[in-house]
């Protein structure tokens, strides 16, 4: 069992920004060549006519959560040494439901935005800079509903715990879940669909 | 020589190299990916370049750069310049470096522009309440199957669909 590499200190913090920059060149590559740099391709996902969102996201979740179980199982990687995202439900599904409106109507999101702007969509630097200025007003306003921010909060949570099921029945669950999206994206865009 | 842009890549291709970055994040890092805390810390900075003592008396943006604290020296920062140069480089190899404006063909530039910088703001207030955007909490927190990542996802997919029709002149 060595991984994840940096918690069990194969190399250090310096390192490790290196390391960053690169996986965020992967990153940002992969999300341009899959057309995340245009608005348009990412809105029409939200009118059924171009589901590569729904596709790329699915695909990305299942390859890497299948990825982490087996490594897991193999005793090749700590499960309990990668970070989980602590659950605040009440903020997050309140954010969640606000970025719904942000990303239909900016045609985003803040990391779409940022591969927009790397190849000179003028839409994306308008998104980019409202962007900031959203989360200025965030961090301005935030000391008057502070108790809002840590509501409905239960720690480490996952689906699994939620569900009572193993860990392996939930990912088998979202991986059927997924194919049945995929089946049912490519049913909308033969229906509806429109090349952007 | 051809002058047109490269197609995209196949979405199923696309997202199974996306989730072999994630995974690969996993394994070396033992963290996922993001994108709005970086942009949150750059507001920091500039915010502490011009009144320090504002960042200190609020609690939200102490966090990121009180006292002594860089917001900027942190591991997200670095990925997000390396999204910005990952982007352009595909785009580069692709030929899709180009000024100019995604839109639907009823809506004007400008008309345009402007609900970018709005759905932009939206966006940017709701990805802090939410602790992290599409990159930190749906992919990251999906992949783990985080509880509240789950949640944050479905309900964000909703309220889009629920809103995409007022909105329709913007794309189709």
């Amino acid at each position: 069992m060595s991984a994840p590499f940096y918690k069990f200190d194969l190399f250090g913090y310096e390192t490790g920004l290196v390391i960053a920059f690169l996986i965020g060149v992967a990153f940002g590559f992969t999300l341009e060549r899959a057309g995340f740099s245009s608005s348009r391709k990412l809105a029409l996902q939200f009118y059924l006519r171009d589901m590569t969102v729904l596709k790329v996201m699915f695909t990305a979740i299942i390859v890497a959560m299948t990825g982490l179980l087996y490594l897991n199982l193999a005793d090749v990687l700590d499960m309990s040494k990668i970070y989980l995202n602590p659950t605040v439900l009440y903020p997050q599904m309140l954010g969640g439901a606000i970025m719904g409106v942000g990303f239909v109507i900016g045609g985003y999101c803040p990391g779409t935005s940022l591969v927009a702007s790397a190849i000179g969509k003028i839409d994306g630097f308008f998104y980019v800079g409202g962007a900031l200025l959203g989360m200025l007003i965030y961090g301005e306003v935030f000391p008057f509903f502070q108790d809002l921010t840590t509501s409905g909060a239960m720690g480490n949570a996952t689906l699994s715990d939620w569900l009572n099921l193993r860990p392996g029945v939930v990912a088998f669950l979202v991986i059927l879940m997924a194919l049945g999206l995929f089946y049912v994206a490519e049913m909308l865009e033969k229906r509806f669909g429109e090349k952007a | 020589m051809n002058s047109q842009p490269e197609k995209y890549w196949s979405p199923y291709l696309a997202g199974f190299v996306l989730g072999l970055v994630l995974l690969a994040t996993f394994v070396i890092m033992g963290r996922g990916l993001g994108a709005s805390g970086a942009m949150m810390r750059s507001v920091v900075y500039a915010v502490d370049q011009v009144t320090p003592a504002h960042i200190d008396n609020n609690p939200y943006f102490a966090k990121y750069g009180g006292g002594d604290k860089n917001p900027l020296d942190n591991w997200l920062v670095y990925e997000v310049l390396g999204v910005i140069v990952g982007g352009l480089l595909s785009g580069l190899l692709a030929k899709r470096l180009k000024f100019k404006t995604d839109k639907g063909p009823r809506i004007s530039v400008k008309g345009r522009l402007a609900l970018a910088l709005t759905g932009g703001a939206i966006m940017g207030f709701g990805a802090r309440l939410a602790l992290g955007c599409t990159s930190g909490q749906a992919l990251t927190g999906g992949a783990t199957l985080a509880l509240g990542s789950w949640a944050f996802m479905m309900v964000m997919f909703a309220s889009g669909y629920a809103i995409a029709y007022f909105v329709r002149k913007q794309w189709i």
